[in-house]
Order: C-alpha cells, then structure tokens, then sequence
C-alpha cells in the first residue's frame, strides 16, 4: 500500500506545481484538468483504501517515508500512519476537494487569477493529506502550518481588495497564537517522552502522566494536563474556538470556494481530527477534558447566536461552522471522540454543500452577498434551493439526514457522559453547561438557518430589476458538485452511523477509558438507525429544531416587523450581538495596537534613547569632550611645553628633597 | 595532493582573484569592455572557490569528530605562531554558506553597481577569502588577524558604495567591532602566555583558574557579542545595514553575523567551560530578551532594510539560546538538540537573510526607495518577484518546510527542557515573526497600485530570477531535507558536547 499512500499525497502536489509554475503554457483548461486529475487520483485511491479497512479487514499500517533529522538521539522523520480514523479523514478531506475543484471552473471562470487558484487548492489538498496522514508530531506540525499558509494564500487570494488582505493577515496571526502553544504542547512531549513518533509517544503516556511539570515556582502541575492543553490551544487556533475564533468570520473574504473547502469542511477539523488522534493522550487528563468541553459548550452556542444577526450569506454559514466545530469539541470533552468525527463527515458534506450553494446565490446574483436584498429566488435556482434545502436540514438534524445522526448521538453522548456521573460539584457543574449550550444550541442552529433559508428563497424579491432579470439557475459545474455532496448531506448518516459510533469502527485508533466510554455504554441501548429514526420526535432535540424553524418562518416571513422592533427594543442586546461580543475591539484596540506601541516605545525609549542616544553616541560624545580638553593642552607652542616641563620637574624635586 | 591544500586554496584563491581585479581595475570607464571582463573574473573566482568548497563537502567525512583537511607550517616561529588551518563539522557548513552566497552577490551586483565595479567585486573576494579564513584558523593569532582584516573590505564597501548617511554607519560599525575585538586579543595574550603558543587546542586543554575564566568569558563575550548581534550592542546593525550596498547588506547578515556564533562554539565555550557556565544565565537572558525585545521594535519598523535587520538580531537570539541551554538541562536528554538547532539556525538565517535584503535591493534598484510606505500593490505589477517574497517572508517567519523552521523548532524543544518559561519567551516568535514580517509583506507587496512608480515597475529580469531561485530551493532544500546538514555537524557537536561538560578548573 506504500506507493498508494505515496501517490494520493503527491497527486496533489504535482498538479499543483505544475498549475503553478506552468499555468500560462497550460492554459486555464490545462490548469484545471491537471489538478482535477490530481485530486480525482488521490479521492480514488483514498476511497479504495477505506474500502480495503472497512471491508478488507486490512491493518493499520506505521510506515517511514524518509528521515528528516536525526540529532542527540531525536529521530525526526516523514511518515504515515494509515489507520481507519486516517482513512475517513482521508476520503471527506479529498472528495470535497474533488467537489470543490469541479465547482471552481464555474465560480472562477472569469478570474485572471484562475491557474493560481487551482494550484493553491490543489497545494490544501496535499498539505490537509500530509497532516491526517503523518505519524509524527514534527510532519503534523508541517501540514499544520502549510494548511494554515494556503490558508493565508486563499484569503488574500484578491489582493487588491483591502479587507481581504487585512483578513488573510489577521488569519495567519491569530492561528499562530494557537501554533505558539502548539509547539510549546510538542515540546512537552518530546521533554517527557524523548521522541516525536506517535507510537512511541502513546506508548509511553501512562508514565507521563504520573509526572509533573512545575510552570509557577512551587506548584507542580499534571505533565499530561499542561501538555495537552498546550497541544488543545492549537486546536482553538486552527478550529476557530474560543476566545481564537475571531479570524473565521472574516476568513469569507477568500472565494466561495475556498470557504466550502477550508473554512468549514477540512481545515477547520483539523484540531478537531488532533484531539482525537491525540485520545491516548487526553483521556489522561481528566482537567484537559474538562478545558476542552468548557471551550467547546461557550463556542457552540454563543457563536451560534451570532450567526441570527448577520446579513452577509457567508457570515451566516462561517458563524454556523463555528458553532457546529463547538459541537465537535464537545464531543471531545465527552470522551465521544468517535461522535465528533462522525459530525465532522456529516458537517464535511453538508456544511461544504451550504457554502457551495450560497455561492451559487452569489454567482446569480452578481456577487451580492447581503440576504436583505435577495428574497423568493427558488423559483429562479431550483437545484440550488433543493439542495440547499437539504444541506440546512442536514445542519438543523432534520429526523432521518445526516446531521440528525450525528447531532443527536452527540447531544446524547454529552448527556450519558462521566461529567454527569461525575462525583463533584465541579463534574456536574461542566455537564449541565456542556449539556445546555448543545441543547439550546439546536433552536439557535434552526433559527438562523432558515432565517437564513427563507429571507434568500422565499418571500418578497428585493433585489433590483437589473439583477433580477438576470436571474437564472448556475451551469452544471456549479449544480452537479451541489448534487453530489447533496446526497451524502441526506443519507450517509442513516448507513455509517452503526458500524461508526457502535461497530468500533476506529478500533485502536481512538482510545478511551473504560470509565469514559459514553459511547459503549450507549451501544447497549442501541437497535440500529431505524430505531433511532421513530423516536426522534421523542426528543427535545427535534423539538427545539422545529420550534427554531417555525420562529425563523414566523418572524421573517410572517411578520417581518417583529424583529426590527426586537432590534430597537434590546439594542444593547442586539449591539453585543452585532459586534460580535467586543472580541474584534478588544484584539485591534486592545493587542494589536498594544503590540505596536510597546514595539514603538521599545525602539524609540530603548534602542534610540538610551542605548544609542546616551550610552553609544554619549560615550562617543564624552570620548569627543575629553579629547577636546586634552587638545587644549597641546597647543604646539614650545612654551607651553617648557612651562609644562618646569612645573613638572619642580613637583618632581620638591618631592624627592621633601617627602624622602 | 590537492586536497591536502584544499583550505588554502579556498581562502587565498579569492583574495589573489580580488588583489588582481584590484590591479587591473575597470580603466575609469564602468561601461568599457574591461569592466565587463572584471565581472565575469570577479564570477569566475567565485564560482571556482565554491566548486572547490563542494569537492571540500565530497571529501569532509562525517564520522571524524576532530579537524579534517589541516594543514601546519610555522609562521612567526619567535613567538610560536603558526600557520594552522582546518575544518570540522562547525565550521565546515559556515564555510560552504560562506562560498555559496558571495558568488550570487557578484550577480546580485552585476549592474546595478554603477561606480567602481572592480574594486565593488574585487572587496567582496578579498572578504571572502578573509571569512574562510576566520572560519578555518586554528592558531589564535591566525584567527585574529583574518578576524580584523575582514572588516576593512566591509568597511570600504559601505563607506565608498553605501547611503547618504555611510559615514556615521561605518565608523559606528567599525568602533563598536573593532573595540570589541582588541578585547579578545587581550584574551589571546593571556592564554599565550599560559600555554607559549596560540594553538587554540592548546588553549583548550589547559587548565585555567575561576577568575581567569571568567574575565577571558567576558572579553571574549563583548568581541563576539558585537558581532552576533546580541542585545544591547546590537544598534550599530540597523544603520549599517540601512546604508550598505544591497551585497554588502546581504554579506554582512548572512555571513558576518555568523563569526560571533562561530566564536561562542570555537572559543568561549570550549576554551573556558566553566566561566561559560558561570555566565550562561546571563547569555540566555541576553536572548530572550533579542526575540522579545526586538521582535517588538522590528514591528515598529518603517524601512525595510531596518526591519530586516531587527529580524536578523532575533533570529540571532535563537542562536545563542541554543548555545549556553546545556547547563540548564539534565546531563544527556538533549542539550545537543539546542546546540545543532542553533548551528542550523546560522546556515539557515544566512539564506533567508540573503534572501531578503536581496528582495528589497530588487526594489530599491528600481524605486530608489527602502521605506515601506513608498510601496503598496507591488504583486500587481512584479507578480514573480512577489512569489519569490513572500516564500521568503514565510521562511522568515519559521513556516515548516523552509529551512527558518528547523533551527527553531530544535531550539524550542530544547529550552522547553531547561525551563518551561524560557520555551515560552522563544516560541513568541512564531507571532512576532509572522506579524513583523506579514504586516510588511501586507504594505509593501498587496492592496492595489499605490502610486505612479509602482505602476511602471517591471518584474524580475533573468539574473534576478536565477539568484532569487536558487536561494529559494536552498531555503526549501534546508527545510523539507535538513539532514545532510545535520549529519554533517552531529559528530562534531557530540564531541563538543562533553569537552564543555568537563570543568577546566
């Protein structure tokens, strides 16, 4: 399987070196066709490599490609480790590419930027592979960092646009904070463990943990807790959790399709896939768990307020990816590593689906992206409104989709978790916030999706009768990537749930203490997605979704008044909301022009005060002074020097008759 | 036969090379057929010295710990003074980095040296041959004299090619190095008349009293100090580097700035372990404090060349972090790891260092212009010349899979293990190092055309385009294969490694 393995992760790069450094003899076609060769190779070659470990019985392989580095006894090396987490991750990070590429020839068709933009996707996709695919700490910080360039790179893909380049920018820093204790979490773990290989690393976990690590003088700290929240820090960067989620949002000034595929289906699950790649690790530290689930429950439902009062179509989806990765984090917190991969597939689909299909909205609507001014547009796009229709649903867990999977499972999996049968105060006090803010999450998740859903697609038209008449359903290279991801959204769910969650379908992949095992001890109670399915209206999840639905449909299209007079009435409310709970303020006002004036301070006050200004040019200026003295001595008249001579041979007498 | 006098061939060859460019001269005419000849000799002396250096690399074997390729003669036999030269797996890299950068300022230069070509070329071959030499002396008094005559060629490029302001920066330069180098030949004296020679082995092996240690540690501190740049001696950098010529510039932190590193491995640290030791918690203060401190002040920067430079001295911390953890960490798990980190750290900050102040000499040339604020939209019209930036802004940053990573990454892990705060503090620069050198590569390479001059600007010519390519698959070669170059220093640190462990008392 080596050369397999070889030729999905270089697939990609070729193409892309190849789009990239010869995009002009290619051509546009040319640069298209290489890359979706590429990627069409490497999502083959992925598939059949899940195939052979679901149905193949094949092992998890542990396989070294070339050593980096060796020094002092620490092996650095590129490798793969093959197991079945990796695989899946492997198919959704590929076929949605696949999909993105498709659909790029139709929202980029007109872009003089067009073989850039293939070569960049094509360098995600390689640098994603190399980060779920590595078996090593050193190659997972590699694809970490390279996702996050590309990241960079496709943010800032229109350079001339201001807000794009101040986006890409701020991106790129706020994920380094969480790269900064990203390192610090590797650095740990080579200090406790002495190696970067993953095998070795989880091997040697349980004596890591009796260990400590002394941060503040005087109280030695868990080793296993400081490394993995150091490590979980990254994730926040690279998973936009809070308080580090303030990059996503503004992450939408990069090409629709580069939203659908970084920004909500595989880059942004990278720290969650880490966790639980991570999961012999973490289930150590029952106080890492407990940060994780804290910052998960705060992200999942306060970022998902959010998402009710943006006007922008892609704000909204990039606000609901947010919450949705609050979910996954959740998950991790529960100990349901399992369930927050199994959302992050779904989510991968449906969530890809949503921003390729709001891209199609905007490709019909001459790059209007404000839902105030779009209104009754099914009757103009029925495959995109389908589609879409299924994606929210997906998103909401509408009974049978694929989000109903996942959600519900993972909503449960918090509820059966050991925070609720944990012991103290502290346990119960982390469930009930975990278990509400994913409850509460659900109503607030329906209600800016057809909030959403029913201000672009029904009611009154508001856009102006130039764009309207315009108006017209995408071409197929926009449509089919929308059916194809459609029909995952709607029923991959109902298929993989059992063998996924139940069937210890991950096996050695993901560990968990027994103590920790929601998941098994759900599996008990479990008879199959049927069974699943007639109870969902037995839940308070399916409830909460349909209550959200129905105030969506009743303040927006029903009574359009209401939520204006609800602005004007709590605006303080509204305010907090709509900008975003102060957390841009406090980052521009607060740290970033901090930063500047400390630097500012430092090399005006520091370097050009007192370091050049007093003590060098000071010495210099003293050296000057004295020699200017001294110059007045030697006046080169003889004189002077015979006066000089006589003083000094009388002082000289005086003291040899007198003093001896 | 010829290898046994390869290092020699390697110093003297470009300064006889630069002597005759120097003779010959370019006949007062910048455009006469003669000083065309002068460049291609000034390409083909360095060309050939890096061929030789290469059949130095075929020939260096790894495995040898001890110096490789020495070559002994007497040189002032009343004061036992030799000539001794000879390599291992420290200075062996410095040297390659040495013979691989100096041929492409030649090209750099090619045009854009508008006065005196063949004494421009002829300065940089003398210094090159001067910098092997620093790297390759074993006798002290050898090493001090290539160590002071390697700053008249620099002096002489920036005061005769450099800016408006090149004669504060000169002498600024030249005093604040040149004063802290006669304190190390005060050191040398001292250990001469311990040992009646200047064979650094001899200085190695003899024992030396406490007091003693510590004072030549602080002697040799201020000379290397100087050099590295380490905080706070560091502000003639700036200025010298604002007013250099773009190969000086390139010259200076690429290679320069390495023989205060260098002298921290090959001097004070073998030579005296324990005052070493006793000082090494200043030294790694003195660091962190360069990757905070300056990181901060790099931010705040409104010339390139100066940002630049502020970035080249906390990069620099990183190298002598790296050098003075050992005592902080627990005997064998991995104080070798810092010192090959930073070791890596000097090759790579010599590319990408290079790398940079060669892309603002590209701008310069063509806009006469270092302030950031001149420039805006530059990607629009020098798309090429904006890829090429921004990998080397991204290597600049410590992005994995560029050489900038791996000496950082090594050193972090290492100084996690001395103190969890000391890793703290260094790994800052993972976002100081991206905001000082985004924000820059933001102003000056994206947004739209931001004036006149930025429009008619036109992209890479083809010697441009060779120079900046080749750069870039050494950063990218470093990063993604670090290696070869590792291995290449792995035997020679180990040694080193327990030599310093052992107290000289």
């Amino acid at each position: 399987m080596y050369n397999y393995y070889l030729t999905i992760v270089l697939a990609p790069l070729a193409a892309a070196i190849i789009a990239g450094l010869a995009g002009k003899q290619i051509g546009r076609a040319g640069a298209h066709w290489v890359t979706i060769f590429g990627v069409g190779i490497s999502c083959a070659l992925s598939l059949l490599v899940l195939k052979n470990m679901f149905w193949g019985g094949a092992q998890a392989e542990n396989i070294s490609v070339y050593l980096w580095a060796v020094t002092d006894g620490l092996h650095m090396e590129v490798g793969f480790l093959v197991d079945r987490l990796t695989a899946l991750m492997m198919c959704v990070v590929t076929f949605v590419s696949l999909m993105v590429h498709i659909y790029t020839i139709g929202y980029m068709h007109e872009d003089p930027g067009y073989q850039r933009f293939f070569s960049y996707i094509s360098l995600f996709t390689f640098s994603m592979l190399m980060l779920v695919m590595s078996n090593n700490f050193l190659q997972l910080f590699f694809g970490w960092e390279a996702v996050g360039l590309v990241s960079y790179l496709l943010i800032g893909f229109w350079f001339k646009k201001e807000t794009a380049i101040f986006a890409n920018l701020k991106a790129f820093l706020v994920n380094r904070v969480g790269d900064f204790g990203f390192i610090l979490g590797i650095a740990g773990v080579v200090m406790f463990t002495g190696s970067l290989d993953y095998a070795t690393v989880f091997g040697s976990a349980e004596s890591v943990a009796g260990q400590t690590l002394e941060v503040l003088p005087g109280s030695p700290w868990n080793a296993m807790t400081v490394i993995c929240i150091l490590l979980f820090i990254g994730a926040m960067g690279k998973s936009a959790q809070a308080p580090l989620h303030v990059w996503l949002p503004d992450s939408m000034e990069g090409p629709t399709p580069i939203s659908a595929l970084i920004h909500a289906a595989t880059m942004v699950t990278a720290g969650i896939f880490m966790v639980a790649r991570m999961s012999p690790l973490f289930e150590l530290s029952t106080a890492a768990l407990g940060f994780v689930i804290i910052i998960g429950s705060v992200t999942a439902f306060f970022m998902g307020l959010l998402g009710i009062v943006q006007n922008d179509i892609k704000r909204v989806v990039a606000y609901s990816t947010l919450s949705q990765l609050g979910y996954m984090t959740v998950a991790l917190g529960a100990s349901a590593y399992s369930a927050a991969i199994f959302h992050l597939m779904t989510h991968a689909f449906f969530k890809a689906l949503l921003f390729l299909a709001a891209g199609s909205v905007i490709i019909a609507m001459h790059h209007e992206q404000d839902i105030r001014k779009m209104g009754g547009i099914r009757k103009y796009m029925p495959i995109t409104y389908w589609t879409s229709l299924v994606g929210s649903l997906a998103l909401i867990g509408f009974p049978g989709s694929s989000g109903f999977f996942s959600k519900d499972l993972l909503i449960e999996a918090v509820k059966e978790s050991h925070w609720h049968h944990g012991a103290t105060a502290g346990d119960q006090l982390t469930y009930w916030i975990a278990y509400l803010s994913v409850l509460l999450g659900v109503f607030v998740t329906a209600l800016y999706s057809f909030r959403m859903f029913f201000l672009v697609f029904h009611g009154k038209e508001r856009m102006d009768a130039e764009t309207k008449s315009h108006l017209h359903e995408t071409p197929a290279v926009v449509t089919v990537p929308l059916i194809l991801l459609a029909i995952p959204s709607a029923v991959i769910g109902w298929f993989t749930v059992g063998p996924v969650l139940f069937g210890d379908y991950f096996g050695d992949a993901i560990q968990v203490q027994s103590a920790h095992d929601v998941l098994a001890h759900m599996g008990e109670a479990w008879h199959g997605s049927l069974g699943l399915l007639t109870h969902a209206w037995q839940t308070p999840v399916f409830w909460l979704a349909a209550a959200g639905v129905f105030v969506a449909w009743f303040l927006y299209l029903k009574r359009p008044d209401i939520p204006e007079t609800i602005k004007d009435k709590v605006s303080p409310l509204y305010n907090l909301l709509d900008r975003k709970y102060y957390f841009d303020d406090l980052y521009i006002k607060g740290f970033a022009a901090g930063g500047r004036n400390l630097g500012k301070f430092l090399w005006q006050k520091g370097d050009e005060l007192i370091i050049d200004g007093i003590l060098v040019n000071g010495t210099a200026k003293a050296v000057g002074r004295l020699a200017g003295v001294m110059r007045q001595i030697q006046t080169g008249y003889l004189y002077t020097y015979a006066f000089a001579m006589i003083i000094g041979l009388t002082m000289l007498l005086g003291w040899l008759i007198w003093l001896r | 036969m010829l290898a046994n006098y390869l290092l020699s061939f390697l110093i003297w060859f470009p300064i006889v090379g630069g002597l005759g460019l120097l003779v010959i001269g370019d006949g007062g005419d910048t455009h006469s057929s003669q000083a065309k000849l002068m460049r291609v000799a000034a390409l083909a002396f360095t060309t050939i010295t890096f061929l030789a250096s290469v059949a130095l690399y075929l020939a260096f074997n790894n495995a040898e710990p001890g110096m490789q390729f020495v070559e002994r003669a007497p040189w002032v036999e009343a004061f036992n003074v030799w000539y001794y030269v000879g390599v291992d797996g420290i200075s062996a890299p410095l040297i390659l980095l040495t013979t691989f950068i100096t041929p492409l300022v030649v090209i750099a230069g090619w045009d854009s040296i508008k006065s005196r070509p063949a004494q421009y070329f002829a300065a940089f071959l003398i210094l090159e041959g001067l910098m092997i030499g620093v790297f390759s002396a074993l006798d002290g008094l050898l090493f001090y004299v290539f160590w002071e005559a390697m700053l008249i060629p620099m002096f002489l490029i920036i005061g005769v090619w450099g800016g408006e302001r090149r004669v504060y920066a000169t002498l600024k330069f030249f005093l604040y190095t040149f004063l802290g180098s006669v304190l190390m030949l005060v050191a040398f004296i001292y250990l001469y008349l311990q040992t009646g020679g200047f064979d650094l082995f001899g200085f190695m092996n003899v024992s030396i009293g406490m007091t003693a240690q510590k004072l030549i540690f602080l002697a040799f501190l201020i000379a290397f100090a100087v050099k590295v740049p380490m905080w706070p001696v560091h502000t003639w950098l700036p200025d010298a580097h604002v007013e250099a010529p773009t190969g000086g510039s390139v010259i200076l932190a690429a290679i320069m700035l390495k023989m205060g590193g260098y002298g921290f491995v090959r001097l004070s640290l073998p030579i005296v372990p324990d005052g070493s030791a006793y000082f090494s918690g200043l030294m790694i203060a003195l660091s962190l404090i360069a990757i905070v401190y300056i990181g901060f002040v790099a931010l705040m920067q409104k010339d390139m060349k100066k940002l630049i430079a502020y970035s080249s001295i906390a990069h620099m911390g990183f190298v002598t972090l790296g050098m003075f953890l050992l005592w902080s960490i627990a005997a064998d798990t991995g104080a070798g790891l810092g010192m090959t980190g930073a070791m890596v750290q000097m090759i790579s900050h010599g590319l990408i260092s290079g790398a940079m102040f060669l892309c603002v000499g590209v701008m310069y040339d063509r806009m006469h212009s270092r302030q950031i604020a001149d420039y805006g939209g530059v990607a629009n019209t020098m798309p090429v010349f904006a890829a090429f930036m921004v990998l080397f802004s991204m290597a600049n940053a410590g992005l994995p899979g560029t050489s900038g990573f791996v000496g950082e990454f090594m050193v972090i892990v290492a100084s996690f293990k001395a103190n969890f705060w000391y890793a703290f503090l260094a790994a800052t620069t993972l976002i100081l190092g991206a905001a000082y050198t985004l924000w820059m590569v933001k102003r000056v390479l994206y947004g739209d055309v931001a004036n006149d001059n930025v429009a008619e600007l036109t992209d890479l010519n083809s010697r441009e385009f060779i120079v900046l390519a080749i750069l870039a698959a050494s950063v990218l070669l470093v990063g993604l294969w670090p290696a070869p170059l590792v291995d290449m220093m792995n035997t020679t640190i180990e040694q080193l490694m327990q030599q310093i462990a052992q107290s000289k008392l």
